[in-house]
Formats: structure tokens, sequence, C-alpha cells
């Protein structure tokens, strides 16, 4: 079970927490102006990477706050300090 | 019984406390102290078991959490535990315990003919037997079970109390011998706080039969005052019977402790077992390791024993078991246990060493005693079926490729055997650490490590008791420091054992080499609790497995509940030798928590019975229960099903409530539909962009219908929204998907739009909601005192209304699920259920009728309505379910662009529509709100479809029959005296009118006409009614 340093909370068991995918998707300003395909990269198609993925988590039961952390999807370990 | 075998002094046990016990029926006697496997051989009880395949007689071989062959089962009714090691099992007085295996009985088991057409049954058997037919599998099944004996569950609920602890720790120690104790009490002295661990009763690990001396003083001398210093330390926890089992992220372990293994033990809260789930700030693992077994044909014959058990249970237990012992080893340790046969009074046969050059100084005074030894030497059989008899000895060339020469028997009773020893790196591994092959010691040592971990003594392939203490030190100060505090040195005792000078090295032997094919032999095992034997791993390479993971699947190997403790390295080795491969190459197979198996009980811990799951219940659940209504569960919320009259079954009470609903007056609570207040500027702008409808066009003291969809254009949920103020408004959700919908709209907020300043608070609890249904609830609401006015002019459907009614401060939104003139009332919680009781009885003059969640499903499929997660299921659009009309062409919201790709405008999607079951009756039939009983004379017309039924075009056909979609709702409708549907049918709103069937289970077919999802009212009137 991952420990996860909750920005306003302090660190807590993975348990409080549920995962919210990779980060720093952003929804397109202007939906209809994509094509299909633009479209569904948004909604689908995500890096899978392996190695250092800045993704979002939220402390559901918790403060019910999102945030951003970096982790190493190979070793799971989170960076220290990553904006 | 006699302990026939029970040295005169000695031993850890209690002799001031004898102990009765049975075994298969008989009864036996030992000492608290005692396990049941020291115990049994104590009574010179050799059998114990028989093995998983081949049915052969087994012995005890080990002493602890390795033992793969005595496997009991203990107690009887509901306290009956199968499948525990007899080595592990302290004994109690009145323990019955029984081997798992032999029909009729161990000492003659029919399926031992198994042992002698074992060329009929290799590697991959049941693969190659049991695959065809495929319809006898189940019968195939039922027979190997039974035989391969894996004991009987419990088929009573368990009598015992479990529990979860939660535990934080500077350093947490896996392990309580000589390393684990050491690290312990170096970290503890420097203030850390301290849990050690260890699986046994007794803390001490191989200092329990260690005949070394500590600072000149015996072992367990030292051991009493290293735990009576732990003790004092209050930040110490020191948890005995205590296995850690699973090694998780981020220094999460989990430990399981017991209470012993007599019935009724338990703490003094009650406790049998508990799991604790302890974060660490450092782990020291201290698990020691396993001995190995050497690989020679016959090597499982009752009395062929690892060499570390045999000295302890001579030491520990005063238990000698045997009296005529030979020693078969590869290396110096296992003189040792020659050495305490010699002092137990026991002879030493012979010590067979298959180094030519033998041992070191530790061999001298055997030599000197006359014992025999045997350089350059191999067993090459065992001979004995139930008990052994002798060993063929024979030497080996000089070129240690065969055996060469005469082959010798000598007579005994005992083999004590040696093959080196492993590491336990299972937590290790479990951790994701890396395991080298380490040459110079002949095993796998821990490698590189990924969390904040470190092994120390013989986990770390350092197996002397020195190397243990000083690594163990080490290692508690380093953590300490590591954890923030001040270490300072601290020295280890000085150890003195005789006669370790001059250690010669062990020489690798994964198995005594014969000159031809293993088949030609008799058995030679590896794993012994799965019966998997050299031939077996010749033979899966032989046919083409390479991986060691293959070849673990494929043989057994390793899968017993001892998961290859003994025999997993020596299987390795021999598929590398196999493979013509380094073992480093082949590796091991992965280690996977847990280390040893953990009860059911301890991982639900109390989560059992009521604790299981929270019930929610809401603030008229008491006079729902006074009233006699059945429940449902909907979500975690008990919500009233129906209200069953007296002689009333489901149906007929369902029934009336419909009817009272749409001809007079019913009521019911909807309070456990979600609430969500939304507050602030920007709220109109937020909500703008969650729902598809036109948001800002509601003025306030509006309502409207809401359907929000996943940014892939999918129903999410729907429920009534209200602008109560320009800035203020009130949601409602699905009963199930209030989270849900809550945290939707956060995460948009927060990650998306944090630009806005919107204030989301759940309101679910705060407010009661009563609805009250029927063409008399505007009446009854007239007559009552208050301030709101309830007429058509004053309050229009899709309008709220804030005021008092009858006292009450109230929120009444004019909005209709049933499809009749209704009203919802919302009061706060605290004053629901006098609010409840005022309505039902000034309703008593229409009527009132209480309704549950089944009549208020009947009142909306009449009308259509959907319910998400029941006529949806994720997949399906709000165009799928023809909301067109609700769906704004004006402005962007979640989900919008979705809707326009090209497989959300397929045309053959399924579409919500209704379906009649094709009866010969018209289809549009009118309503009537008379009570009349059911046209019981025609059962057909009161079948309703099944709901999940598939629906196909023909009945019958050659698979793969086209799936046209299926039911997703299906009632009796009273009011229109038929049952009804709805369904998802693909392309079905243009197929209106058309017949096709729905397909049951029991091979029947149903005739079923797609019509209109509105089956009641299609104009709406009576929502409307003024």
């Amino acid at each position: 079970m991952l420990l996860i340093k909750c920005p306003w909370c302090g660190p807590r068991d993975e348990s409080e927490f549920s995962y919210g995918g990779e980060a720093d998707i952003v929804r397109p300003a202007e939906p209809d102006a994509l094509t299909d395909e633009e479209w569904a990269d948004y909604l689908f198609m995500r890096s899978n990477t392996r190695g250092l993925h800045r993704e979002q988590w939220v402390h559901e039961h918790g403060c019910r706050r999102w945030f951003v952390l970096e982790r190493d999807t190979v070793t799971y370990q989170f960076t220290e300090n990553a904006t | 019984m006699k302990q026939v075998n029970r040295l005169p002094e000695g031993g850890r046990i209690d002799r001031a406390r004898p102990l009765t016990f049975s075994f298969n029926g008989r009864t036996c006697r030992g000492y608290a102290g005692d396990t049941l496997a020291s115990a049994l051989l104590a009574n010179g009880i050799r059998m114990v078991g028989r093995s998983f395949k081949y049915h052969r007689p087994r012995g005890i071989m080990g002493i602890g959490v390795e033992e793969p062959n005595a496997i009991v089962q203990t107690g009887a009714g509901a306290d009956t535990i199968p499948g525990l090691r007899a080595t592990e099992v302290e004994l109690y007085d009145g323990l019955a315990a029984a081997t798992t295996r032999g029909w009729p009985c161990v000492n003659f088991d029919l399926l031992a003919v198994n042992d002698f057409c074992a060329r009929l049954l290799g590697a991959g058997f049941y693969y190659k037997t049991f695959m065809a037919p495929r319809f006898l599998w189940r019968w195939y099944e039922h027979y190997l079970r039974r035989a391969s004996g894996l004991g009987t569950s419990p088929q009573m609920p368990d009598p015992d109390s479990y529990e979860h602890v939660n535990a934080h720790c500077d350093v947490l120690v896996a392990g309580g011998g000589p390393a684990g104790l050491m690290a312990a009490l170096a970290a503890a002295k420097c203030g850390a706080r301290v849990i050690i661990a260890d699986e046994q009763g007794e803390f001490g690990g191989s200092l329990l039969y260690d005949t070394a001396r500590l600072n000149g003083n015996p072992a367990a001398e030292w051991l009493r005052k290293v735990l009576q210093e732990l003790a004092r330390c209050p930040e110490v926890t020191l948890l005995s019977r205590s296995t850690v089992f699973g090694y998780y992220d981020h220094n999460f372990l989990t430990i399981l402790e017991r209470y012993g293994d007599n019935p009724g033990a338990q703490d003094a809260g009650g406790v049998r077992q508990r799991e604790w789930r302890v974060r660490a700030g450092r782990v020291i693992l201290a698990q020691g390791s396993h001995e190995r077994p050497l690989v020679f044909p016959n090597n499982d014959r009752p009395g062929v024993m690892l060499a570390s058990a045999v000295s302890g249970y001579i030491h520990r237990y005063a238990v000698c078991p045997g009296r005529r012992g030979v020693i078969f080893t590869n290396n110096d340790g296992a003189y040792r246990t020659a050495l305490d046969l010699v002092s137990a009074g026991a002879s030493v046969a012979a010590i067979i060493d298959c180094r030519v050059e033998g041992a070191g100084a530790i061999a001298e005074p055997l030599r000197r005693s006359g014992v025999e030894i045997y350089q350059g030497c191999v067993i090459a059989d065992v001979t004995g079926r139930k008990s052994v008899r002798s060993v063929e000895v024979v030497p080996l060339s000089a070129d240690a490729g065969t055996p060469a020469g005469t082959a010798i028997n000598l007579d005994c009773d005992l083999v004590a055997m040696s093959g080196g020893w492993n590491p336990a790196v299972h937590l290790h591994s479990q951790a994701g650490g890396g395991n080298l092959w380490d040459e110079a010691r002949n095993c796998f040592v821990p490698g590189a490590t990924r969390q904040e971990h470190v092994s120390v003594g013989a986990c770390n392939g350092s197996f002397s008791l020195d190397a243990c203490l000083q690594e163990g030190n080490q290692a508690g100060l380093d953590a300490a420091r590591a954890c923030g505090f001040e270490a300072s040195p601290f020295s280890t005792p000085g150890i003195n054992q005789d006669l370790t000078g001059d250690a010669r090295p062990l020489q690798p032997l994964w198995r005594v080499p014969l000159p031809r094919s293993p088949h030609r032999y008799p058995k030679q095992f590896v794993d012994y609790q799965n019966d998997t034997t050299v031939a077996d791993l010749h033979q899966a390479v032989s046919e083409g497995f390479r991986n060691v993971e293959h070849v673990k699947r494929y043989t057994a190997l390793g899968f017993g509940t001892d998961q290859g403790k003994l025999g997993n390295i020596n299987g390795m080795a021999l598929l590398a030798e196999c493979l013509g491969k380094p073992i480093a190459d082949v590796g091991t197979t992965t280690f996977r928590p847990p280390y040893t198996a953990v009860t059911f009980g301890a991982c639900a811990g109390a989560d059992v019975g009521t604790l299981y799951e929270p019930v929610r219940k809401t603030a008229l659940h008491d006079w729902h229960e006074a009233a006699g209504a059945e429940f449902e569960v909907v979500g975690q919320w008990l919500r009233p099903w129906y209200y069953p009259g007296p002689g009333e079954d489901m149906r007929s009470a369902v029934n009336r409530e419909c009817l009272a609903a749409r001809g007079s007056l019913a009521i019911m609570d909807a309070s456990t539909l979600g609430k969500i207040e939304v507050q602030g500027p920007d709220a109109p702008a937020f909500l703008e962009r969650i729902y598809t409808h036109n948001v800002a066009g509601m003025k306030p003291g509006r309502c409207a219908y809401g359907v929000m969809l996943g940014e892939d254009g999918m129903v999410m949920d729907d429920g009534v929204m209200a602008r109560l103020g320009e800035q203020h408004f009130y949601l409602t959700t699905t009963t199930g998907g209030a989270a849900r919908v809550l945290g939707w709209l956060e995460q948009w907020l927060q990650t998306e739009w944090p630009d806005l300043q919107v204030y989301l608070t759940s309101v679910t609890e705060r407010w009661s909601t009563i609805v009250l249904a029927g063409p008399d609830s505007r009446k009854l609401l007239q007559g009552m005192d208050g301030d709101v006015d309830f007429s058509q002019a004053g309050f229009p459907f899709m309008a709220v209304r804030s005021g008092s009614l009858a006292g009450f401060t109230v929120r009444v939104f004019r909005v209709s699920f049933s499809g009749e003139l209704a009203f919802e009332i919302n009061v706060e919680s605290d004053f629901a259920p006098s609010l409840w009781q005022t309505l039902t009885e000034a309703g008593e003059r229409y009527g009132i009728t209480p309704y549950g969640t089944e009549t208020m499903h009947v009142l909306r499929a009449e009308k259509g309505f959907v319910i998400v997660g029941q006529d949806t299921d994720g997949s399906v659009s709000p165009l799928d379910l023809g909301m067109h009309w609700l769906l704004s062409k004006d402005k962007d919201f979640l989900g919008k662009r979705s809707l326009a790709r090209p497989d959300c405008q397929r045309p053959d999607r399924k579409q919500l529509v209704g379906l009649l079951i094709e009866d010969g009756r018209e289809v549009s039939p009118r309503p009537s709100f008379r009570r009349k009983p059911e046209s019981s004379h025609n059962k057909h017309l009161t079948e309703i479809l099944p709901e999940g039924a598939q629906l196909v075009e023909q009945p019958g056909g050659v698979p793969p029959i086209p799936k046209l979609g299926h039911v997703s709702s299906s009632y009796y409708s009273a009011c229109l005296g038929r049952p009804i549907a709805l369904a998802l049918v693909s392309n079905g709103r243009a197929r209106k009118g058309d017949v096709i069937h729905a397909a049951l289970r029991d091979g029947r077919y149903i005739r079923v006409r797609i019509v209109s999802p509105v089956f009641y009212d299609p104009k709406a009137e009576r929502q409307h009614a003024s």
C-alpha cells in the first residue's frame, strides 16, 4: 500500500485516496473545432509511461482535494517536491 | 503410547506438565513446550501422512515452517483447522489431530497404487489426461480433490473473533533469532520505536537449540537477558507467534499474530488472531534460512530428515528421532548433528560426505569415537517403505561424475541430510529486492533493495552466530540513526563455539549423479509436498519448457502450502543443469505474499456480519418498520421496498400501492436521493458546463430535469436541479450516485476550472424528502396550514417554493417521477418524522397509501422514465434514450462533442423502447384504477419478462445468433392490467410495431412487440393537472 503525501493533510495510506489518471491533460477550449481523431486523442489516449509519471490523486476520504504527484511507475516511488 | 524416543533430560519442555493428545485416533502423550511434531517423534510415530500424488508414506522431515509432509487437520466442527504443519502446532491437552490423506487410513492407502504406476503419472499428467471429454471434468474434479487430500473446510460459522490493528514504528524487525534480537536491542537502546515479530511461540530462533556459549554462558541465558531488556523498553513491542507474511510498497508490512492453537486461545479482549498492518520507517529482515534437502533415490522415506531438524528435536524438545543414524552431507554443519546424536545416546552408523576431502576439525571427535566417515561417497538408495531400514552407499568416481565402485548397505533408522542452506529471501523479494547467486556460499543472497530495508544474519547468507549478531547490531544502529536517533556504539557478546576451526567449504550437490536417466531409478524427490521429482523436471525440459516460471506451473514445483521452502532452490539448480545454464541465469520464481498461510478470519478481521458494511437508514426508518415495510438495499441505504398488508404478497401490495398513486394519493420516503447545494458567483456558468440543458434560461424558483454525461457522451447520472436564487442551485442525484457526482463536480472545479468561484456542499442527510403523488395531493396540501400557494397558478409544474406547511419549514418541488400530480416536500431531517405523521393523518380521508421503491419503479416505467444504472449501463447516450430535446445546441457541455462521434451516430445503436408481450390484446389498453384481481385464469397474461433477457429476431436458430438488445426493466402494470417492459433494442425507435422474441433461460421464447416506452398518459396531462 502506497504512502501518499497529501499536500494538505500529510502522508496517509493509499486507501484514503483515489487515483485520477495522467495529469496535465487539458480539456480543449473548443471541442467542436476538433476533428474526431483529435477529440478521441484527448478522450482516450494516455501515455502509459514506464518511469516518471505525473498523475492526479484526490484525498477522497480526507480533505477531498485534488493534487498532482510524480511517481515512478516501475519503483512506485514518488518524487519529493515535484511541481 | 509410551514416549520411546524421549530423552531422560534436557530440552525446553515442561516435564511437570504432561499433556494427552490423539493422532489418527491413537492416544499419545507429550509435554507442554512440545509441538505436535516433536510429540509424535517422541511417541515413535514415523508415518504422519501420505504424499500428494503417489500417496507414498511420509514422515516428519523438518522442524518448522519448511515442513512439507506432516500436514494435519486439528479439532472438529466449527473449530476444525485444515492444512496445519505439525511442526508448528503447539501441543495442548486434548488436541485431536489427523492426517488428511490416505484412504481408508494412512497406514493402508489404496491410492498408493499410484506409486506403482508412476510412469503413467508424469509431469502434466492432469493436463494431458483430464482435458477430454470436457463434460466429465466435474466428475474428475470431485475425485481428484478428494485424492489430493487437502483437508476439509469447516462447515460452520467461525466462533472466534479477529481484528486488524494499524501501527507505525521506526524499526520493524522480522524474525526473533540472534540477528533479529540483536538488531531490535541495538535500535531500542537508541530510543527507536521497535516492533519485533517472530513466528514461533518462543523468541530465540536457533538460540533455542544452539550449543554455543555467549559471553561464557549458555545461549539460552543470553536470550533470557535480552528478552528481559527488550520487555523493559516502553517503545518496544514484542510479538511472538507472529509471522511477518507480507512486505508491500512503501514499507507497509503485514503481520499475523496468533494466540496459540488450542480452541479458545485468545487475548484478554477475546481476539484469537490479529492482523497487524505496519508502516515502518526502516525494516530489518532477520528471517533466517532453511536447510536444503539432498536429492537422491527414495529420499522421502519416513526417517529421512533435515540434519538441523534432528539437532533441533534433540536439544529443544529432548527427542531423539532415531536410534541409529546416517548423516548425508555436502558441508561441515551436519557433522554437528552427528555429535548431537552421539550425545543423545544414539549411534551414528556413518557419515556420508560427498566431498573427497571431507570435513575440518569437527570430524575429529567423531573419528576418535569410531564413527565411520565415507568421504567422496553418496547415498544411492534408501530402503524401508514405512520407515528407513538401510541405505546404499556408493563412492563417486574421481571426476565426481557418477557413482563408481561397490555399493555398501548400512542399516539405520534415520537419515539426517544437509545440502547447505537457503537464506529466506522471501520478504526481501516481496519488497522488490533482487537476488544474487553467490557461488562461494552456494545460495541466493539478497541483492539490491528498492525499499528501506536490510537483511541480516542467515537470511543474508551470513550463517555463523557471530556474523548474525554483528550484522544485527549494525543494522539496528543504522536503522535508528536513519530514523533520527543518536546511535551509540554497542558491543555484541563474545561467542564460544568449539570445533569451528578449519571448516571446509560446502561442495554443491544438487542431486546424486546417476549413470542413466533419472526415470530409471527410484524417485528422487525435489518438492516433497507436490511429489515433483528429478524425472519430472527432465521431462518438462524435454517437452520444451525453458522458463523457470513455466516449469514451476507444469511440474507443480513449489505449488504446495509450503510454497517450495525446501524444494525450490534445488529445483531451480536442477533446471539450470538440464538447460546447461548457470543458476543465476535461470533465477528464482517470484516470491509473493503471504509467506505462510493466513486464515480468512484474520483477513476479514472484524469486518464480518453487521460490521461488514455500514447500513444507512433514513430519518423515517422507524415509521417504515412499524408499518411492516419490506426493505431493499440501495447503495448502502435501506429503503422501503413495499408495504405488505395482511395476507398480501409482493405483487398484490405493489398493485395496491400503484393504483393508490394513480387513483388518489400515495406517499413515499425519497430521502435517500443525493442532494448537493451549489453556490457562488460562477455557479450558473459551472452548471451550464455540467448539464446538457440550458441553465441560464432557468429563473429562480424553477426546476429542471437534468442529465449529466461523462466526457465520453454517456449518461452518468440524472436528477432534478432547482434554481433557488441567482447564484444558488440545488441538485438531486440518484441514490447510488450521490458520492460519485459530488466527486465528479469537485474534480472539474479543482482540476480544470479552478478560476470558477463555486462551492459544493452535500446535504443528502440534512434534508428528508417526502413525496406526495396522486390526483388528491394538491387537495391535501391546500387543506393544511401554511403560506405556500399550492394552486396551479401559484405553483406550476417544475416550480420550487419555500415556506411553512403545518408549522414546518419546508422546501417543496413540484416535480413528478410517477407521472401524476406530485409534490416533493423537503424538510430538515429532525422534523421529518413529525411532518410525515402529520401528512399521513391528514391524508387518511384520501386513503393515503405509503409506497416503496418497487411501486416507484412501476410508476416510472409506465411513463418511460429511465433509471440510470438500470436502463443505462455506462454505454448509453442521451440520444439512445431519445432525450434529444434535453441537449442544448447553444452551448458546450461535458460530453457534447462525443455525441457527434461516428459511433454515437450509428443508426443500429441500441435505443430505449417499450415492449409488450404479444397476447392478442390491443397495444394501448385503457387504464383503470379500480382494484381488480389479476386475470389468474390466464397465467401468461400476468407473466413478466425477466430483466436481462436477451432479445432476438426469431426463436431458435444456429449459434451465433445476433442479439438485438435486452430487457432492462420489467413489471406488471396494475393500471394497464398487463406486464410492461423497457428495453434497449438495436435501431429500436424505427422498429415500433415489429414483433421480436425474448429468449428465456428455460429455453422458451416470448413474442414481444416493440412500442413506445411511454405506456401511460403519453401526453403527460396528469402531471401538469390544474
